[in-house]
């Protein structure tokens, strides 16, 4: 077999857009748990926005209603969560984990209507740019919108938490809740809003997978993404680039090996699938070595609830 | 007082009776049991859409599904057949031994398992279908249809019933066109949409212009449509998911079995036996050929496919060699069900190793 750059370059695509889903939920759990808030539904949230999107595809036809419907349905969810673990003040990890067991459960009953229905295509950009610049083309050129947006995303959450007030304000909440609430911001306010933002970005995620990647409905056709997804946001310590850097190489060990396969490498196939979860454990296990950067990375009242403001 | 009592009690005891008897004698329930949910578009839809076909033929029936194979799997089966079930169909290799298990303690319910090879009590009948006859189709399809002679296959998990398929499908391709080479991609799921397109990605970038699949979801035909290739459909008929690109679909047809199975208990005339179908009997439906495909190879299947079906061909006859060069099945030969129920080798002209 001929290694040549294009073929460098179409596998570098296809790491891309298997990375894209795990980018978008991974940089809204971030914002949400910046603020404090350990939200475990990820999956849940995910296949709920990839049945909403599908049905919507399916019903209206429309494409930007699917897409928008499927952040709100993430939205409407996360409120769920949102209301419980912060108006009633339930347990973040037994919530999240009950959100993830309820998305999955009400998307296969929405979804028992849209199984064996193909999806619509959907529209892509520059491709007509796509042959143009050897190794570069396929991975610059010829991709959804939402493939972009993912991909400038991690610029954006980085930029949104170190330079605006608002970052701040969400850091603040996330570090020290008493603090805030002391200086006039309404940590419950910021919490909502920060869930809701995440909700909407798992469910942006799973409309990728079912409207984008592969267009149709399966149950459970997330596949588990969003505990990577979760495993991703510990692994790059909170920091949004390093989210980048690690979809990248969650997404690529798949393909990777499948290409290994196919050219004929004899590899274990049930190591490289756990290979995620252990290179998270790994890097779990280096933090937490260092007490000053576990303090500087992990937001400090994550995953506690916050009883004084009101 | 009492003497009324006790008159009301027995003739309500009686008219219960009366009901129940009636209940039992007008009509058969069946249950089925699926490993997964039915609405995976595979393997377990399949099923029930033979469960519908039985419904539809005037019968009730119950279906649980997402049962684990495990001690869950005998609590399911024990509450079907305590709750007036007279015949439970389950559908995965995995119930075999809870099958039997729960068997022995209903004897007035019949048990019909599929895939497996246990029948340790007369209540209890097996059956199987011969996927494999279909994967030779369309292994003469890809033969005469590749210019690349790579022909790209996701596998999902080593077992004999899907080294069957990539055996018999090398084999047939092989017959018409000696260059081809089988890429085999192991993907070690039944259906993650998500994963089979990365496979079939990867196995269409490095050149493979015809893609198989034995794994469940439509994400496979899809791909290949967006990249320009050819594939074929698992389990159901694919085509509308990929116009272009499906040449057609081995199709899993229980439902005519079902409903004889059914009809069987409603008769009396249910009896214990180990049935593997074939394209002959219905249980394997080729789908519609795709116009695409030239008339020359078109009659070549139409003939194949009759002659499957009439037993005139086997799709394992000799010589068959597996990787080595050892001999597997000596001229002339035809491989029995034995060695067919525990292939665990590939044949010549597979590349790579089965992964363990």
């Amino acid at each position: 077999m001929i290694i040549d750059v294009n073929f460098v370059g179409l596998i570098i695509a296809s790491i891309m857009a298997s990375a894209v889903p795990l980018i978008l939920a991974s940089c809204g759990e971030l914002i949400t748990e910046r603020s404090g808030v350990l939200n475990l539904g990820v999956e849940g949230m995910m296949i709920i926005g990839a049945i909403s999107g599908f049905a919507l595809m399916t019903v209206t036809g429309s494409l930007i209603i699917a897409v928008f419907g499927a952040m709100l349905a993430g939205v409407l969810i996360s409120t769920i969560f949102a209301f419980l673990t912060q108006t009633l003040i339930t347990n973040h990890v037994a919530t999240g984990l009950a959100l993830t067991i309820f998305g999955i459960g009400i998307s296969a009953m929405i979804g028992k209507n849209f199984v064996g229905i193909p999806g619509k295509e959907f529209p892509i950009i520059f491709e007509g740019l796509k042959d143009t610049i050897p190794l570069l083309s396929p991975i610059l050129f010829g991709h959804s919108i939402v493939f972009y947006f993912a991909f400038a995303l991690p610029f954006i959450t980085s930029y949104f938490l170190k330079k605006t007030k608002i970052g701040l304000i969400v850091r603040a909440v996330g570090d020290s809740p008493e603090s805030a609430s002391n200086q006039g911001i309404n940590v419950k306010l910021v919490r909502y809003a920060c869930i809701l933002y995440g909700g909407a970005m798992c469910g942006l995620a799973g409309a990728y997978l079912s409207m984008i990647y592969t267009p149709q409905w399966i149950e459970n056709m997330t596949g588990g993404r969003g505990w990577i997804a979760l495993a991703l946001v510990v692994f790059s310590t909170w920091n949004p680039i390093k989210i980048l850097i690690g979809a990248m190489i969650f997404g690529g060990l798949t393909i990777i090996q499948f290409h290994m396969q196919a050219i004929g490498v004899r590899i274990p196939v049930q190591f490289l699938t756990a290979l995620p979860y252990i290179v998270t454990i790994i890097v779990l296990v280096v933090i937490s070595r260092d007490s000053r950067k576990i303090r500087l990375s992990t937001p400090s009242s994550l995953g506690k609830s916050f009883y004084k403001d009101n | 007082m009492h003497k009324l009592f006790i008159r009301s009690f027995v003739s309500s005891l009686v008219f219960l009776f009366t009901l129940t008897v009636a209940a039992v004698a007008k009509d058969v329930k069946a249950a089925f049991v699926y490993i997964g949910p039915t609405g995976d578009h595979g393997w377990t839809y399949q099923h029930d859409v033979g469960r519908k076909a039985v419904e539809a033929a005037g019968f009730k029936t119950t279906y649980v599904e997402g049962v684990p194979e495990s001690a869950d799997a005998e609590r399911v089966l024990r509450q079907l057949a305590n709750s007036g079930h007279d015949v439970i169909f389950t559908t995965s290799f995995g119930y075999m031994n809870p099958t039997n298990k729960v068997a022995k303690e209903f004897p007035n319910v019949k048990f019909e398992h599929a895939t497996g090879y246990k029948r340790e009590h007369p209540n209890v009948a097996t059956y199987a279908a011969r996927f494999y006859e279909g994967r030779a189709i369309l292994g003469t399809i890809a033969g005469s249809m590749t210019k690349s002679n790579v022909i790209g296959y996701v596998a999902s998990f080593p077992i004999p019933e899907v080294i069957r398929g990539i055996n018999s499908f090398t084999l047939a391709a092989q017959k018409v066109n000696p260059n081809i080479k089988t890429k085999i991609v192991w993907a070690f799921t039944w259906y993650d949409p998500g994963k089979e397109a990365e496979a079939a990605k990867a196995l269409i970038d490095q050149g493979a212009d015809i893609i198989a699949q034995h794994t469940d979801s439509t994400a496979i035909v899809q791909i290949a449509e967006k990249a320009g290739v050819y594939a074929f459909g698992q389990a159901s008929d694919m085509d509308k998911f990929a116009p272009k690109a499906v040449l057609t679909s081995v199709e899993n047809n229980w439902g005519p079995y079902y409903v004889e199975r059914v009809k069987a208990v409603a008769n009396g005339t249910w009896n214990q036996k180990d049935t593997w179908h074939g394209i002959g009997d219905g249980m394997v439906v080729i789908s519609d050929l795709d116009p695409s495909i030239p008339s020359n190879v078109r009659s070549k299947v139409k003939k194949l496919q009759a002659d499957l079906a009439s037993g005139k061909v086997h799709a394992f006859t000799g010589p068959i060699y597996d990787q080595k060069g050892n001999l597997m099945v000596a001229e002339g030969k035809t491989a029995d069900d034995g060695m067919l129920a525990g292939m665990m080798t590939y044949v010549k002209g597979v590349e790579g190793d089965i992964p363990k």
